[in-house]
């Protein structure tokens, strides 16, 4: 009974969504906003690529609410999950890991958080940015775990590093009200030459910046689920 | 030429997301519920990026193959793209505190089926 309820419900939304594609024309053109970012991120920001312009500079506060959103949910993951810390110990139970997950966790993982920096801090010239480079880095920290259960993370340091990243980059935000044209204006650097590693203003910094945040909180969400 | 690219995706992404809604309607274990959320998620990104396809367009990055003066010509649309980031971060949000929700319930009734949590039913 429950059950052709169930499918019920899932054709109806695919007959919805089957109009929803049998009508959609491909665009021909841009919208007049897409055409505004794509002409000036890399003639006012210096920034080739133009996802990284709109994110960092012209959705900068856009981007600090989710960094926000971000740290409330390591905050709140735990809480959720804090009480029972004392009674088990990490390893009770369970298989230990492979050799081929050692082994191989051995090799990749240097390869993993190179990688992870690397996408950090190419944000603003190819594919890339701060969330996904700090995505990487995190899962190099989940494999970590996975290889070796009986690792620590330092949470103390984490939360250090990660506040301090978050002081900075509000910090950075005044600094653009006071020497350029508003928060977190990307201006209070100089452009340098197009399409080089030190270029586009404050948005490598910004990157950078986002990249350990995102990292730390990624890491620390994902060690809370171990316990 | 065959499919258009759009159509492609849009085709994945509902797909995904029917697939999530029978997750949430058939299944009654909570992890399965999470799951389905996760696929609706991915199928909604999916489609918000295919929205942003226009024919025979590029990555809006600077480069070799899309210069500066034409790349307004030659691009996709960069805003859907900037606002998946920000809903890709929201969904890992979502989903992480949903599966720490799930260990509480755990904790609680030592099952992880839904239809044993009866007190918020009306």
């Amino acid at each position: 009974m429950k059950r052709s309820f169930a499918i019920l419900a899932v054709i109806m939304f695919g007959v919805i969504f089957f109009g929803l594609i049998t009508g959609y024309i491909e665009r021909q053109t841009i919208s007049p906003l897409a055409e505004y970012y794509l002409t000036q991120v890399p003639r006012e920001l210096g920034a080739p690529n133009v996802v990284t312009g709109i994110l960092i500079t012209y959705r900068g506060f856009d981007t600090l609410g989710e960094v926000a959103v971000l740290f409330m949910v390591a905050a709140s993951v735990g809480v959720l999950l804090k009480s029972k810390t004392g009674q088990d110990a990490p390893s009770a139970g369970g298989r230990e890991p492979s050799e081929l997950v050692r082994t191989g966790a051995e090799v990749i993982l240097p390869l993993i958080f190179l990688f992870g920096a690397y996408v950090i801090m190419n944000g603003h010239l190819s594919a890339g940015g701060g969330f996904q480079g700090g995505a990487v880095v995190a899962s190099g920290v989940m494999l970590l775990m996975l290889a070796s259960p009986a690792s620590q993370l330092h949470h103390g340091f984490l939360s250090v590093t990660e506040s301090l990243a978050g002081v900075i980059y509000v910090s950075i935000g005044v600094l653009g009200i006071v020497f350029a044209g508003g928060f977190l204006d990307s201006h209070i650097l100089p452009l340098g030459k197009f399409g080089t590693f030190l270029s586009a203003g404050a948005i490598p910094l910004v990157s950078a910046l986002l990249g350990i945040k995102v990292g730390a909180e990624l890491s620390v969400v994902i060690d809370r689920f171990r316990s | 030429m065959g499919l258009p690219v759009s159509q492609i995706l849009l085709v994945t992404g509902f797909l995904l997301i029917l697939i999530g809604f029978w997750g949430i309607f058939a299944h009654r274990n909570i992890l399965r519920i999470v799951i389905g959320f996760s696929l609706i998620d991915t199928g909604i990104h999916i489609v918000m990026v295919a929205t942003g396809y226009v024919t025979g367009g590029t990555a809006p990055i600077i480069d070799a193959a899309l210069e500066k003066a034409h790349a307004a010509a030659n691009a996709v649309d960069p805003v859907p793209s900037a606002l998946v980031v920000t809903a890709i971060v929201i969904g890992f949000s979502v989903t992480a505190i949903m599966l720490s929700f799930a260990i509480r319930l755990y904790d609680a009734k030592k099952t992880l089926d839904i239809d044993a949590f009866t007190e918020s039913k009306w």
